[in-house]
């Protein structure tokens, strides 16, 4: 069976079909049409106004890579700059690697780059002693909840550093499909009162973020990364196999498999959800010692970055404490 | 009854680390009683490439969800999937999109 001719220019052979308009495309065209989607989504969204300062969540993996290069692409149009701010979680054998990648794009792409670590920020705590503080704990070892609480402080100190108006990160469709469910299964009312978790317009002081890929299924994000040859780096974080999220990607994966919707279907969903008013937790608000953005307590009831009998293991949602 | 076919099987996004880490591979299939399709070619993968762990790489008779299949750099859902009958000097590229970014 050969492949149809593009849908878009006529000309080239199709590489692709899209998988919500069925539209068959070739490499090129298809890149165009991923470019004016994330253009759509940030202009629709008036998610990066002309003038901002954008801090770009760059971990050197596929979603950031990705990212970065199209708002590269875009930001003439958008009328915005750019900075790359990456985070050293301090994991040996893992995010050195990732960190040279980083390094490699920034230096081709002639961006800004800023590195901002754990061990810096966090009085010494790289995730490495997190993770050896958190072993034998008597449950699976959750060290990824403390990553995930501490990476998001850990961006907005490299943005406020460089001067950002603005943070994205390369959250993509699957991303987003697979928080939906982990926090439903972990019954977590407050990120999912928050629509789900999906995005935050920056409550109290915090950068408003956004992610501009929210709407491009992982696949296309790949394929995009192929047919712009776009290197990137491709291992997962050594502490990957223990995280919670394995669960629900496993079982997205095999909703997609029998419905391919499921993950945009998901993602809608949850945007439309409104909690019942009496069980609305009250509003976040900002530590009163340093700022940061803290409690009610994000973690879900039971997490042990939520456990007040725990302090030396919890660095904490407010990492100052 | 297949004659012998020379392709190019390509790993990436990861993939290529469940064969030793090498990416580009230069494959000589054998003549054989049945076509060269994709599925035997994963058959043959199977038995002569991969190297650890099949599970990530293979569910079935197919790949597992989330790798990513390209034939002379074209989705292989256009291409009829595991029915596709290779022919000589094409190049079927894997492409790994399980893991984060």
């Amino acid at each position: 069976m050969p492949a149809p001719t593009c849908a878009s220019c006529g000309v080239a052979r199709a590489a692709l079909r899209r998988p919500r308009s069925g539209q068959a495309l070739c490499g090129s065209c298809f890149c165009a049409a991923f470019e004016a989607e994330v253009l759509r989504t940030v202009l629709a969204g008036r998610l990066l106004p002309p003038g901002a300062v954008v801090a770009v969540g760059a971990s050197g993996g596929k979603d950031s890579t990705v990212l970065a290069h199209v708002l590269r692409a875009l930001a003439p149009r958008l009328g915005i700059a750019l900075q790359l701010v990456a985070v050293d979680e301090g994991i040996g054998g893992y995010r050195d690697a990732a960190l040279a990648a980083v390094r490699s794009q920034a230096e081709r792409w002639g961006l800004p780059l800023t590195v901002v670590a754990y061990a810096d920020l966090f009085g010494g705590w790289t995730m490495d002693a997190v993770a050896r503080s958190t072993a034998g704990s008597g449950r699976s070892r959750n060290c990824c909840t403390f990553c995930g609480v501490l990476r998001r402080r850990a961006l907005e100190e490299g943005a406020r550093l460089v001067g950002a108006t603005h943070i994205v990160t390369g959250h993509n469709a699957d991303d987003m499909a697979e928080t939906v469910l982990m926090n439903f299964l972990r019954g977590d009312a407050g990120r999912l009162a928050r629509g789900g978790g999906l995005g935050s317009g920056g409550e109290g002081c915090a950068l408003p973020r956004c992610r501009p890929l929210q709407l491009a299924s992982q696949k296309e994000v790949v394929l995009y990364a192929h047919f712009r040859r776009l290197r990137y780096f491709s291992e997962d974080c050594v502490y990957a196999p223990e995280a919670f999220r394995g669960h629900a990607r496993d079982l997205l994966k095999r909703l997609e498999a029998a419905r391919p919707s499921a993950v945009l279907d998901l993602v809608h969903s949850a945007e439309r959800l409104s909690l019942a008013p009496a069980v609305r937790p009250p509003r976040p608000g900002a530590c009163s010692r340093c700022g940061g953005r803290r409690g009610p307590c994000e973690e879900p009831p039971g997490s042990p970055a939520c456990d007040p009998a725990a302090p030396a293991a919890r660095p904490g949602p407010c990492a100052c404490e | 009854m297949a004659a012998p076919l020379s392709v190019e099987v390509e790993f990436g996004g990861g993939a290529e680390l469940l064969f030793d880490g090498i990416k580009k591979h230069q494959v000589t299939l054998p003549e054989q009683e049945g076509p060269w399709d994709i599925r035997n070619l994963l058959v043959w993968i199977k038995k002569n490439l991969l190297k650890e762990r099949p599970e990530l790489f293979i569910q079935g008779d197919s790949v597992r969800p989330g790798i990513l299949v390209l034939i002379n750099d074209a989705d292989w859902e256009l291409l009829g999937e595991l029915d596709y009958q290779l022919q000589d000097q094409d190049s079927v590229l894997f492409i790994s999109t399980l893991h984060g970014g």
